[in-house]
Formats: structure tokens, C-alpha cells, sequence
């Protein structure tokens, strides 16, 4: 019952604080975050003002210096790092600035690849169902050098959408495509966030796309500056 | 697990990721495993023919007639049972007299291998399974043609008259011995009694020959060993026919060498590829660490990967190399006296142990590497894995290749100077390429902006171009070594043997008919040989310790109860090489000094310094050792394994020994030689010659064969060198373009690194194959090592051709198409 009501996301306290030749340079500070399940977040900021640091910690891919994240009620870094790979594959799902398709895979397999990780034995139906979803039915066979930006892009949505995950993590999705191949690939991101009930935290620098979303923090110098 | 690695391998397959490692393995393996069957096979046709050198596949020897109960128990243990006696007598035909080496037979002899018998002289001759039959003998061409006696006719032999029955022309077990040569008669062992021959004093030799199955003969060995009594010997192999082991030796440890180089050089190839493979898969990996793989199971996928590619290859390279092995075997097959045996599994297995080996050892270090990808690095590109020590890494590979390989060769010097030398190339390549790199870059300064981009590139590249360059050089190396080197070190080779090597020896000639004799070889224009002095001497105390037969082992034991035959000189024959000790000097002149050969003393124990003492003609002297002396046995020339200085043998009852080279259409003068000198004997070797000569043609022929594996590792190693950088190259063409850099100013500033890359890499890999080739042939073969002066112009070309082919290559893939898309696929 408590699940329904409680945050998917707690962030409490967190920083991260590199060294940088003699000084310690602070990335992000003492940052307090709570995001409610379905809901849609954009984290904006301009370059280097911590919003990949953000996403990294909130995902588990990175330890902060001081503070927590709780992901649906568990402490992300009390666990060690396979513990957090595999609170991952329960429960996120990842879109990327420059796709991250495993080149010598084709379309189908890089979005089998996840379920195959996960030991599911549906891999390819769920794959193809999911590929002709984002309107690449036609295109299982290519591989990602003979894909367009823009087409690479809903395989890697596909490919997150595939595990029905929780969360999806987006960090900058458009950032690689032109306006109009990104608004595309935004409309579509949004209809299966919204088929799938999924909660959404995107890290952009488009304030169009930042405004689709149900809420927006915006980050300086490390810290949280608007909201 | 297994299917999704499985899956993952024929994905990675596909895209073509790993077929330069998979290529590796298959002729690492196919190398070794075909040069393991192959060695296989050869050892168990020595030990065949060893047999067969015996007659039997146990001899017992002895000096007196043998016990009835060593007949019974051979013949309880179910081994098939033959005898000879063998003694020296005089053969008469009318006025005619040849002293005989008589041999005188049972019904079975030999047990193994065949007598040939021709019906009558310059007949062809066939294999018989028979022996002379009571009241008859064979007799070989010199007895026939010395007595005149041609089949049918008799001789006599002590008491008993005998009727010539055929011309045996070979015995297998005869060998090559041929001091005391006298021509053969051959008869059956019922007969000797009737001859008379036989009597108290008499010096005969009685042998037993046994053979049968392996267990039951190595039962009746033990049991027989402790038997044995004064006078009695065992022989279970034959050393004899040294001079084709020498050979085949030598063949198979060429053989072995190159199965190496094709080994360490796959181990780089190997290396190179999964270095690219770890480079291109860093983004995947980290990928599926985001979608919640934990780095334990990443690994086991990527283990298990390659694992299974590990086995598939593997497989592959044993077929590969069972198959090529045929060729190999076809090359020598002639040389065995007996057909090839099918080989053992052991060189598979060894061949499959090295692949994975060989996988683990060079795959496993970039792989691990891939397993610490930190997941971060889908968000932040710069993060890479951490850098490990490359030494540190692939130190634990090459030692482990090390043994295996040793193990393998059977080898242990051979083995540590390919594994070391591969091991030192590297360093000193990395050295000399990464100060050759900084220089270079350094002075660059006063060169077109094309030039001093590509030449500051070099430097910035350090590291990489280091890799790529010691890479390079030492895939160079390997083809140098195996074009300009190895004809250089086969025609020394073959050069030991020239046509005119001697084919005759003289033995007997006595002190007065030394002079008359050369003057006869110069009479018919023959060139005068060298003439040795020969005198018969028993070896009896060492350090004034008496010698005690018992205390050596079989083989030894043999040597020391015989007598050697010494001889005496001013100064060691030039064809002798001393490799400790000293050439006699006026002082062991003046003294008395020994110098002895390597192998007999190792076999006897004798050490620089030893005082041998020596019995001669009822004289005994003691002298130093002062030398120890390596011999070639398959030069054809006289060699003794004891030369003393001239003053120790003054007095002792001499005869003389030469050898010498017949030209074929002057075989004549043997004729007139033996007619002038009735008493001395001429051995015709020129069969044996020919055999050694057709041997080591064959043999060149097999080895240049495994030859080709190290060439395609070689090629290999060059591909994948080249491969490693491509990705790169390509980008930074793109760069460039999508910067505004014209075609030309690409080119250029590319041709500028490639040029120092390819003349930096081929100069190195020149030194390289020199320095191998000059180790090889001074420590390994003990030849003396011509420089090619031609290495040093076609090497660093060669690198120039490799490096420009490449870069024109990536260059235009990266130019053909517009920039943006040169920079996705990257």
C-alpha cells in the first residue's frame, strides 16, 4: 500500500566532490530530490553544471562523496556494485545521447540483448513486438551503421522499453538528433511512457522538451537552483 | 549461459571481430600439432628401425657361447628366438685368399628387418626371408669379386667347403662401421662345426636375437640384466647410423624452432586482436552494465565467448595440423627404413594445451581489462578502464607459453632462446622505437605544416605507435627471417655437404706405403687427401684410477671394453672445433697432451685436465686432457674421439686412414689401388653419401613446408598491427575533412607518420632477423652465420609497402565518403 504513495526516487544530501590538480572541486551539492512514480522530471542546466553527475548517481553508476538515493524504497549504496547492477535491471531503463547500440549487433538483437542478460526466453518475440511498436518492424536486420540517428534512437527506446522497466533514465536523447528527428523521437518516448506507466527523469538542454514533462529542477554550480 | 555466450560469438562472428584471433589459433595449433605428429611419428620409426639396425628388438652379445637356460627363458616368454656367431677367418678359393667377416646363422635371422639377396652379381636384389642353407653361403660383392667366385662355385672356409648360393647385398643390422671391415660371408650357424673354426681362443662373438611383443620383451630385459656375466652385453637400441640421427636431430630441432616462431608470433596476433576487440566492445560492455549484468556474469559471458572460440580453433588447428603433417611425412618418408607409424594423440593434446594457452595467456589480460569498464562511461566517454601494466599482464602468458613450448620441443636451450629472444626483441623494439619516435617528432620543426602535423602525431601517439611499431617489426622480423635468413642458413647447411664431399675411406695403409700411396693419387690426378695416423688403444685408468666397466652404463660400458682408436698430430684438424680447452701448443707437444670429443666425454665423465692413461701394444702412457672437441659426423671426413700429440704414439704400431673424394667416372682407380695395394682396404661410402645428401634435400624441402605456418603468423601479426590503429586512422581523417583539410593535406600528413612508422618498424625488424639468424646459426646449429647485406634495404621497404598499403587503405575509407558518415560508424 505504502508503494503506491511513496517516491520512486529519495536523494538526500548528495555530492560529489572530485580532486582537480591541488583543490577539491564540488560537482554537485548536497542536492535533495524526491520523485513520485509516474511522474515525468527534466533535470536542465547549462554544460557542466552537474546534470550527467546527477543522472550517473541516481542510476547507481557512480558513488557519491557524501549522501543517499533510495530507487523504490531501497538504499542504492548500501549495496555493492553488483547488487546496484542488479537493482538496475529490475527496475531502469536507459536512453543515451549517443544511442550506445553495440555496433556488431543488428536491430532485433541490441534490443534482445538486455532480455537475453536477464535470462528471458521470449527475447526475440518481445523484440520484434517492441521494434515494430517504434515503427522499425521493417528494419530487424540493420545494423546500426546503416540506421539513421534518429532510427538508432527508437531502437535504443525500444531497447529500454523492452524490460518494462520502472524508471527510465534519458540523458540528453535528442542531443545527437536534429529538431524535427527529435521532436519524433520525443513524441514516441512520451506515448510509451505514457502506455507503460513509466516514471521518467531526462537530462536536457531543450527547454521544449523540458517543458513537456510533469516537473523541472534546474542545476548551477552543483546545486539546485529552481524547480 | 552457454547458449547467450554461444549466440554472442556468432554475433561477434559475423561482424567479423574475431576472425584475425580465430585465424591466430587455427595456425598456432595447425603449426604445432602437424610438427608434433610429425616428430611423433619420425621417433617411432627411429625406434623401429633402431630395431632393425639390431635385427631384433633385443641382442644379447657374447664372448663365449650362451647359457641353454637364456634360450629356454626367451623362448618360455613367448619371443621369437635367432642367433648368430660372428668371427674373422680366411676365405680361400683355389690360389685366391680374402680374409671373411663371417657371419653364421640360424633359420629366422634377423627377427627384424630383412637380408636382400641378388641371384647373382649386378643383379637386382629382393628382400629374403631366408638364411643360407646348410653347405652354403652368401657372400656380399667384395668377397665375390676378391675370390672370383660367382654363384655356384666354391669356396672353402677352415675344413669345411661351402657352395656360394647368392650375393647378399644388405643386412640390416650391418651398420656403418667400418673399421675392421672385411668383406661378409655369410653362412648357416650348422655348418660352423665342419669348419673347424671354432676352438678354444678363438675370438668369436655369439648373439642372441629376441623380439616379440613390447611387454614381454622388457620383461625378459629385466630379467636378463641382472644375469648377465663377464662378457656379456644387452642392447636394447641401436646407436648406430649417427650420422642420419645428426641429421634428422638437426631437421627436427629447424622444425621445432619455426613450430615456435608461429606460436609467438600467434600469441601477438592474438594479443593485438583482443586488444582491439576489448577497445571496441569497452561501450557494450559498459551498456549492459547499465542494464544491470554484474561485472562477475559479464565476465563468465565473455569468457565462456571466447572459451568456445578457444575450443572451435583449437579443433580446427589439430585437424589442420594432422592433415599438414601428411605433407611433411611425404617430404622425409624416404629417409625411414621402415614406413611411418601412425602418430600418438599427445601432439594434439599438446597442440590444444598451447591454443589455450595461448587464448588465456594473450586474450585474457585485455579481457580483464574490459571487465573493470566502469558502467559510468555510457554517460561520460572519457571514462575508460584502468590502466594496467602491459608487462605485468602478458608477462604471466609468455612464461606460461615458455614451458609449454619447451615441453613441447623436447628442448630446453632451443625453447629459451626463442621465448627470450621474442622477450628481449620486444623491449628492446619498444625502446628503441618509443626514443626513435621522440627524435624524430623533435626534429620536425623546419617541415611543411603537413609534415609537422604527421610527424608531431608521432610523438602524441607515443604509445600507441610504440605498440604498432614493435608489432610491426616483429611480423617483419618473423618474414625476414623466413625469406632472406632461412635461405641463408639452409645453403650454409647444405654447404657442409658440397659434391664433393670424400666418399671413399682408405684404412690399413702401413707406415712405409703412406708416401708411395699419395704419390699414386697423384699419379691419376687425384687430389691428395689428408692422411691420418691409427693406432688401437685400450683405455684403462683415469686420474690413475683403473677403469671398471661395471661402473658405466650399458652404452659407455661398451665403449670402454673396445678398443678406440687413437691418433696422433701437431695440431687439431680445422674441421674440428674446439669448444673448451686449447689447440696443442709447444708445451703439450713437448709433454704429451689428449684431446677428446664432446660426446664420448660427457658419456665417460672426462674433464679438461683428467689424465687418461692409455694401453698400447702392451705400453701404457698417461697424458692430460687439453681439449674437448666438437665433431660433425655427417661430414663425411676422418674423425677420432681421442688425437693424441705425436710423441705419445712414436712407438706404437701405426697404420694410416684417409678419405677421400672419387670423381663417379673414375671408380677405376679403386681398382688399381687395391691391385697396387693388396693390403689396405677401400670402403665405398658413396651410397651413404648419397642417402645423407637425398636426406638433407628432403628434409629442407619438409622444413621449408612448416615454414609457411610462421610466414602466415608472420602475415598475421603484420594484419592485425595494422588493424589495431584503423579505427583511429579513419576518425582522424574524418576529423580533418569535417575541419576543412583537403584530400592532399590528409594524405600528407598521414604519409608523414607512416613513413617514419613503416622505416622505423623495417629497420628494427632488419636488426632483428639478423641478430635471430646469427644466434641461431652460431649457438644452435654451430654454423658459421654470413651477413646479408640485402636485409637492410629490403626490411625497412618492406615496412615502408606494409604501413602505405594500410594507410592508403583507411585513408580513402575515410575520404571516399562524406565525413559525418566516416564519423558515425565510428
Amino acid at each position: 500500500m505504502d508503494n503506491k504513495v511513496a517516491p520512486i526516487i529519495t536523494a538526500l544530501g548528495l555530492s560529489k566532490i572530485v580532486p582537480s590538480g591541488d583543490e577539491m572541486l564540488a560537482i554537485l551539492q548536497d542536492i535533495r530530490l524526491e520523485v513520485m512514480p509516474g511522474e515525468a522530471l527534466a533535470v536542465v542546466g547549462a554544460s557542466g553544471s552537474g546534470k550527467s553527475t546527477l543522472l550517473g548517481l541516481l542510476a547507481g553508476l557512480d558513488v557519491p562523496s557524501a549522501g543517499s538515493v533510495k530507487l523504490d524504497g531501497q538504499d542504492l549504496f548500501s549495496l555493492d556494485e553488483d547488487g546496484r547492477a542488479r537493482l538496475r535491471a529490475q527496475l531502469l531503463g536507459f536512453v543515451f545521447q549517443s544511442f550506445q547500440l553495440l555496433p556488431a549487433l543488428n536491430a532485433q538483437e541490441n534490443v534482445m540483448l538486455p532480455l537475453e542478460l536477464a535470462g528471458n526466453a521470449g527475447a526475440a518475440e518481445l523484440a520484434l513486438a517492441m521494434l515494430n511498436r517504434v515503427g522499425l518492424g521493417e528494419r530487424l536486420r540493420h545494423y546500426p551503421k546503416h540506421l539513421s540517428g534518429g532510427e538508432q534512437q527508437r531502437v535504443a527506446l525500444a531497447r529500454a522499453f523492452v524490460m518494462q522497466p520502472k524508471l527510465l533514465l534519458a540523458d540528453e536523447p535528442t542531443g545527437n538528433l536534429d529538431a524535427a528527428t527529435g521532436a519524433d523521437v520525443i513524441d514516441l518516448m512520451f506515448e510509451l511512457n505514457a502506455e507503460r506507466g513509466t516514471t521518467l527523469v531526462l537530462v536536457t538542454h531543450d527547454e521544449m522538451l523540458a517543458r513537456r514533462c510533469t516537473r523541472q529542477i534546474r542545476l548551477a554550480g552543483g546545486r539546485v537552483v529552481g524547480g | 549461459m552457454l547458449p547467450l555466450s554461444l549466440r554472442m560469438l556468432a554475433r561477434d562472428w559475423r561482424a567479423g571481430e574475431l576472425r584475425i584471433l580465430a585465424l591466430a589459433l587455427v595456425v598456432a595449433v595447425a603449426s604445432v600439432t602437424s610438427v608434433g605428429f610429425f616428430s611423433d611419428r619420425v621417433r617411432q620409426a627411429l625406434t623401429q628401425e633402431a630395431h632393425q639396425l639390431l635385427g631384433a628388438d633385443l641382442l644379447l652379445h657374447a664372448d663365449h657361447p650362451w647359457r641353454r637356460e637364456v634360450r629356454e627363458e626367451i623362448a618360455r616368454r613367448g619371443l621369437a628366438l635367432a642367433e648368430n656367431v660372428t668371427f674373422i677367418s680366411m676365405a680361400r678359393r683355389g690360389d685366391l685368399a680374402q680374409l671373411a667377416s663371417v657371419k653364421a646363422v640360424s633359420r629366422g635371422y634377423p627377427l627384424r628387418g630383412k637380408l636382400r639377396v641378388a641371384p647373382m652379381l649386378n643383379a637386382p636384389d629382393a628382400d629374403t626371408d631366408a638364411v643360407p642353407a646348410p653347405g652354403s653361403v652368401w657372400v656380399d660383392e667384395r668377397m665375390a669379386i676378391a675370390l672370383g667366385a660367382a654363384v655356384g662355385e666354391t669356396i672353402e672356409l677352415g675344413k669345411a667347403r661351402l657352395t656360394v648360393a647368392a650375393i647378399v647385398t644388405l643386412e640390416p643390422d650391418r651398420g656403418v662401421s667400418f673399421f675392421n671391415l672385411a668383406p661378409r660371408l655369410m653362412m648357416h650357424v650348422d655348418d660352423i662345426p665342419a669348419t673347424g673354426l671354432v676352438q678354444t681362443g678363438s675370438r668369436i662373438s655369439y648373439a642372441l636375437l629376441a623380439a616379440g611383443e613390447s611387454k614381454a620383451v622388457a620383461a625378459f630385459e629385466a630379467w636378463a640384466e641382472p644375469q648377465l656375466g663377464r662378457g656379456e652385453s644387452l642392447q636394447s637400441l641401436s646407436n648406430a647410423r649417427p650420422e642420419i640421427r645428426a641429421s634428422l636431430d638437426r631437421a627436427q630441432k629447424f622444425i621445432g624452432l619455426t613450430a615456435m616462431l608461429a606460436v609467438i608470433l600467434a600469441g601477438v596476433s592474438v594479443s593485438l586482436a583482443t586488444r582491439r576487440y576489448s577497445l571496441r566492445h569497452l561501450d557494450g560492455y559498459a551498456v549492459m552494465r547499465c542494464f544491470g549484468a554484474t561485472q562477475s556474469r559479464l565476465f563468465a559471458l565473455f569468457a565462456a565467448e571466447f572459451g568456445a572460440l578457444g575450443v572451435i580453433a583449437c579443433a580446427l588447428g589439430c585437424i589442420a595440423g594432422y592433415f599438414a603433417q601428411f605433407v611433411i611425412a611425404g617430404f622425409v618418408a624416404g629417409l625411414m627404413a621402415v614406413p611411418l607409424p601412425q602418430p600418438s594423440l599427445l601432439p594434439a593434446l599438446q597442440g590444444f594445451a598451447i591454443g589455450i594457452v595461448l587464448l588465456l595467456g594473450f586474450a585474457l589480460p585485455p579481457l580483464l581489462q574490459l571487465k573493470d569498464v566502469p558502467a559510468l562511461r555510457v554517460i561520460r566517454r572519457e571514462v575508460g578502464p584502468p590502466r594496467q601494466s602491459a608487462l605485468i599482464a602478458y608477462a604471466a602468458g609468455f612464461a606460461a607459453i615458455g614451458a609449454l613450448l619447451i615441453w613441447q620441443a623436447g628442448e630446453m636451450r632451443l625453447g629459451l632462446i626463442v621465448v627470450g629472444g621474442f622477450a628481449l626483441a620486444i623491449v628492446v623494439f619498444g625502446t628503441v622505437a618509443f626514443g626513435a619516435l621522440a627524435l624524430i617528432s623533435r626534429g620536425a620543426g623546419a617541415a611543411s605544416l603537413a609534415w609537422r602535423h604527421g610527424l608531431a602525431n608521432l610523438a602524441r601517439r607515443a604509445k600507441t605507435n610504440t605498440v604498432q611499431i614493435v608489432a610491426l617489426s616483429l611480423g617483419l622480423t618473423a618474414i625476414l627471417l623466413l625469406t632472406f635468413t632461412r635461405g641463408d642458413l639452409l645453403d650454409t647447411w647444405r654447404s657442409k655437404l658440397p659434391a664433393d664431399a670424400p666418399n671413399r675411406f682408405i684404412i690399413n695403409i702401413q707406415p712405409e706405403q703412406r708416401a708411395p700411396l699419395l704419390g699414386f693419387f697423384r699419379d691419376n690426378g687425384i687430389a691428395l687427401p689428408a692422411v691420418y695416423s691409427m693406432v688401437r688403444g685400450r683405455y684403462v685408468a683415469r686420474n690413475g684410477a683403473p677403469i671398471d666397466a661395471a661402473q658405466f652404463d650399458q652404452r659407455s660400458r661398451r665403449m670402454v671394453e673396445r678398443e678406440f682408436n687413437l691418433s696422433s698430430m701437431e695440431a687439431l684438424p680445422e674441421h674440428n672445433r674446439i669448444v673448451a680447452g686449447r689447440q696443442f701448443n709447444a708445451e703439450d707437444r713437448a709433454r704429451g697432451a689428449l684431446s677428446v670429443e664432446e660426446g664420448i666425454a660427457q658419456s665417460l665423465g672426462w674433464k679438461i685436465g683428467d689424465r687418461l692413461s692409455w694401453q698400447v701394444a702392451g705400453q701404457t702412457f698417461t697424458a692430460p686432457i687439453v681439449s674437448i672437441r666438437k665433431l660433425d659426423w655427417d661430414s663425411m671426413r676422418v674423425n677420432f674421439f681421442v688425437i693424441a700429440t705425436p710423441g705419445l704414439l712414436a712407438n706404437a704400431p701405426t697404420s694410416f686412414i684417409t678419405s677421400f673424394h672419387l670423381p663417379a667416372a673414375q671408380t677405376a682407380f679403386t681398382n688399381r689401388l687395391s691391385q697396387r695395394y693388396p693390403n689396405v682396404t677401400v670402403v665405398d661410402m658413396s651410397a651413404i653419401l648419397h642417402q645423407v645428401q637425398g636426406m638433407m634435400e628432403q628434409v629442407i624441402r619438409a622444413v621449408q613446408f612448416v615454414f609457411l605456418f610462421a610466414l602466415g603468423a608472420g602475415i598475421l601479426v603484420l594484419y592485425s598491427a595494422l588493424l589495431a590503429t584503423q579505427d583511429e586512422r579513419m576518425q582522424e581523417a574524418a576529423v580533418m575533412r569535417a575541419l576543412g583539410a583537403t584530400r592532399a593535406q590528409v594524405l600528407a600528413s598521414q604519409r608523414a607518420e607512416f613513413i617514419a612508422l613503416g622505416l622505423i618498424a623495417g629497420a628494427l625488424a632488419a636488426a632483428g632477423s639478423t641478430a635471430i639468424g646469427y644466434a641461431i646459426a652460431v649457438f644452435v646449429f654451430q654454423f658459421a652465420y654470413q651477413v646479408n647485406t640485402w636485409i637492410w634495404i629490403v626490411g625497412p621497404a618492406l615496412g615502408l609497402a606494409c604501413v602505405a598499403i594500410n594507410a592508403i587503405a583507411g585513408a580513402r575509407s575515410a575520404l571516399r565518403r562524406p565525413p559525418i558518415l566516416a564519423l558515425r560508424e565510428l
